[in-house]
């Protein structure tokens, strides 16, 4: 069995309820577990959400997060996934000085564009694999990024 | 019927079938106290601190395997309960608490006695609830009912806000539960269990570990004749106390930190652990890497979680222990009982060499002989409840148990000030037993108040304080541990127990020899009103054998043996 720190990702399918967030995010802490990514979405026409999260531990640990999630009253069920499409989304603010030809170049390269602009700044978008909106995160600093936002990754099996 | 959020709390109680509620009324839960007055559904008690009325329910939980209720105000009346529900989610017993909060309107203002309950409560529990709407309150109710005695037991607890018990609704309580998310597995896989009695067959040195599961399932009586028909030889947990009745052949004793030589040698050289509704608790195991090292697991119990958690488990079985031993039993003809005489007879030369025992070299009456000597007088007659300390494992080694429920004491949260509580539910639940509570001087004081209760409601706990002036088990690790530096352990100043019990109106007895002992505890049963025995003990007497934290099993500290005993 390997002791490793592997990033995995677990989906949850909760009954939406008040309090049922405190519930999963309090077992994390309680146990010792990390967060990395929390995605929430109510799933459409359903009583139910979808959690997203990104978290890293051993097999074993992974495990018990499985079944310690799946023990709590309002989970309908636990996915950790193996074989997944996954996404992020990230939104950059850059100055309106920089070379924005390049910006919008960098983010077509990563499913993006600019999506707004004002006097001082514009707003630009990308969605991609987490480990490619770190490369594009790595990419612009060069360009002065005011503010950067994720939104934490979201899954589905194949 | 249209009816109050209060009376709703009442209706629902009668139609679970509840007979006693333990709790302590305040402002948030008075609607419910008020209709409480009205109705003649079921008996109240009033404890002295709402901790005990939580420990009380349980105790009265834990003797009569139904669900315990108590009932409790807002803000410091809750948090007084908190320690209790810890204290029933470690050790799976099954209550429902309701808990009267602010009204809706000042929830969230800090209002007076307010505090957020269900965020509180939260990790100490199997489930809770915030009630918002009375509406929701029959489901609700049901729900937690269901939920505290299904699958693993739990505390569920049920927060209503003072506007909720007074609003007026449709009263419906004849509903079917839509629990989509909860299903607790009950039936074990046929093919596991069959894989697992292939084991067992093939095994040369089986052994059963058996956990308190097996109380909370019901299935002590299968247990017995599964260990019975494979002869296969076990050791119990702490929780697991009068699974086996204490003369069962097959039984070797308690495991873990303070269990015997020959139950923790036997688990150190077994080749299949059968593990029925145990955990692998760290006072059980010792250093994991060592425990049962070479051995192949079998693990029954019904929390998935439990399995594989701490120890892998090469036969999984998800289920209710009751269901899987009487699957078990259906196939147990593949074993061959002669198979195991060799392993039989390793365990008993282990408990020749260091049997579990005390020598009487002292002055001062032995504590372990005072539980033995309950033992011989009371028997099968009493069930015993303990607080937590040197007294507790003294209890758990040395008394005669031969029935499952004889046995209730805090084993995962080791709370002191349980013991005297859980007493007065556990007499409520099985009043034909004596309910006996052994203490310590240290334990007792945290919840001596209830005497007040059980002096009023008529509940005769005998309660044993082997009083040796100090917090026992604490200078027991600092006289091994900390080069005897006795740290806040002397209890030197302490009251008169005697004087105590009767400023109450119970009665006490002071007893440092023992003919007195003798003479006390026969006096005490007789008047059938509670009493403090207060019994002068050896003072420097450690829990022996013992595992020290983290230690290998078979790594323990023993009985320095002496001639005589």
């Amino acid at each position: 069995m390997t002791e490793s720190n592997e990033r995995r990702v677990v989906s949850v399918i909760v009954v939406n309820e008040a309090s049922v967030l405190s519930r999963i995010t309090n077992l994390f802490s309680g146990r010792g577990y990390n967060i990395t990514s929390l995605t929430v979405a109510p799933i459409p026409d359903s009583k139910y959400s979808r959690l997203t999260i990104v978290t890293a531990g051993s097999v074993r640990v992974i495990e018990q997060i499985t079944k310690q999630l799946h023990k709590l009253i309002p989970v309908l069920r636990v996915y950790e996934h193996c074989d997944m499409v996954e996404k992020e989304m990230a939104l950059v603010k850059f100055p309106v000085t920089e070379n924005l030809t390049d910006i919008d170049t960098l983010c077509r390269a990563y499913n993006g564009k600019i999506v707004n602009s004002s006097e001082n700044v514009v707003i630009a978008m990308v969605a991609d694999e987490p480990h490619r909106v770190d490369n594009f995160l790595s990419v612009i600093k060069r360009y002065n990024p005011k503010e950067i936002v994720r939104s934490g990754a979201v899954a589905l099996e194949r | 019927m249209q009816i109050s959020g209060a009376q709703m709390v009442i209706e629902a109680f009668i139609a679970e079938g509840v007979t006693t509620v333990f709790g302590y009324p305040g402002g948030a839960i008075m609607n419910v106290y008020d209709e409480i007055y009205k109705q003649d559904g079921f008996e109240h008690i009033l404890t002295r601190h709402e901790q005990a009325a939580i420990h009380a329910a349980e105790g009265y939980a834990k003797a009569s395997g139904k669900v315990g209720v108590a009932m409790i105000t807002s803000g410091p009346g809750f948090t007084n309960a908190v320690t209790g529900l810890a204290d029933a989610y470690m050790d799976s017993i099954p209550l429902v608490v309701i808990s009267g909060q602010v009204p809706m309107s000042l929830i969230g203002t800090d209002g007076f006695q307010e505090i957020d309950a269900i965020g509180i409560s939260r990790p100490c529990t199997k489930h809770n609830y915030l009630v918002t709407d009375a509406k929701d309150l029959p489901r609700i109710l049901k729900e937690a009912f269901y939920i505290a005695n299904s699958g693993r037991p739990g505390p569920v607890h049920v927060d209503i806000p003072k506007d909720v018990t007074a609003q007026i609704e449709e009263f419906n309580y004849d509903i079917e539960l839509d629990l989509e998310t909860y299903k607790p597995h009950t039936r074990g896989n046929p093919r596991q269990i069959k894989k697992a009695m292939e084991a067992i067959a093939k095994a040369r040195r089986p052994l059963f570990y058996l956990g308190g599961g097996i109380i909370n399932s019901n299935a002590s009586y299968e247990v017995r004749a599964l260990v019975q028909k494979t002869q296969i030889p076990a050791v119990e947990t702490f929780m697991a106390r009068g699974v086996l009745a204490h003369d069962d052949p097959h039984l070797i004793s308690m495991l873990g930190m303070h269990g015997s030589y020959a139950a923790n040698m036997a688990m150190s050289e077994t080749d299949l652990v059968i593990a029925l509704g145990a955990r692998f608790d760290d006072r059980v195991t010792g250093k994991l890497s060592e425990f049962a090292k070479n051995a192949d697991v079998i693990h029954v119990d019904i929390d998935p979680a439990s399995i594989s958690k701490l120890v892998n488990a090469d036969y999984p079985i998800v289920g209710d222990v009751k269901s899987v031993v009487n699957d078990m039993l259906e196939s147990a003809d593949i074993v061959d009982p002669t198979r195991y005489e060799g392993w039989r007879e390793t365990i008993s030369n282990f408990d020749e060499l260091h049997p579990l025992t005390y020598y009487e070299d002292s002055e001062r009456i032995k504590p372990q002989w005072v539980i033995e000597r309950v033992g011989q007088l009371l028997g099968d007659d009493a069930n015993i409840s303990t607080d937590v300390g040197q007294h507790q494992m003294w209890a758990a080694q040395f008394y005669p148990y031969t029935r499952p429920r004889q046995w209730i004491s805090s084993g995962g949260l080791g709370t002191m000030g349980f013991g005297f509580p859980a007493a007065m539910g556990v007499k409520v639940a099985s009043p034909d037993k004596i309910s006996i509570n052994f203490t310590g001087d240290g334990s007792i004081l945290m919840n001596c108040q209830e005497l007040m209760t059980a002096v009023e409601k008529k509940i005769p706990v005998i309660n044993i304080i082997l009083n040796n002036n100090y917090l026992g088990m604490v200078r027991q690790w600092q006289t091994l541990f900390y080069d005897k530096r006795h740290s806040e352990t002397d209890l030197s100043v302490q009251p008169d127990f005697v004087k105590l019990s009767e400023a109450f109106g119970g009665i006490g007895y002071r007893v440092t020899t023992k003919e007195e002992f003798d003479a006390a505890l026969k006096d005490a049963v007789e008047k059938n009103i509670v009493a403090f025995i207060d019994v002068v003990v050896e003072r420097h007497e450690n829990v022996m054998p013992m595992v020290p934290a983290g230690g290998s099993l078979f790594n323990m500290m023993l009985l320095e043996k002496k001639e005589t005993k």
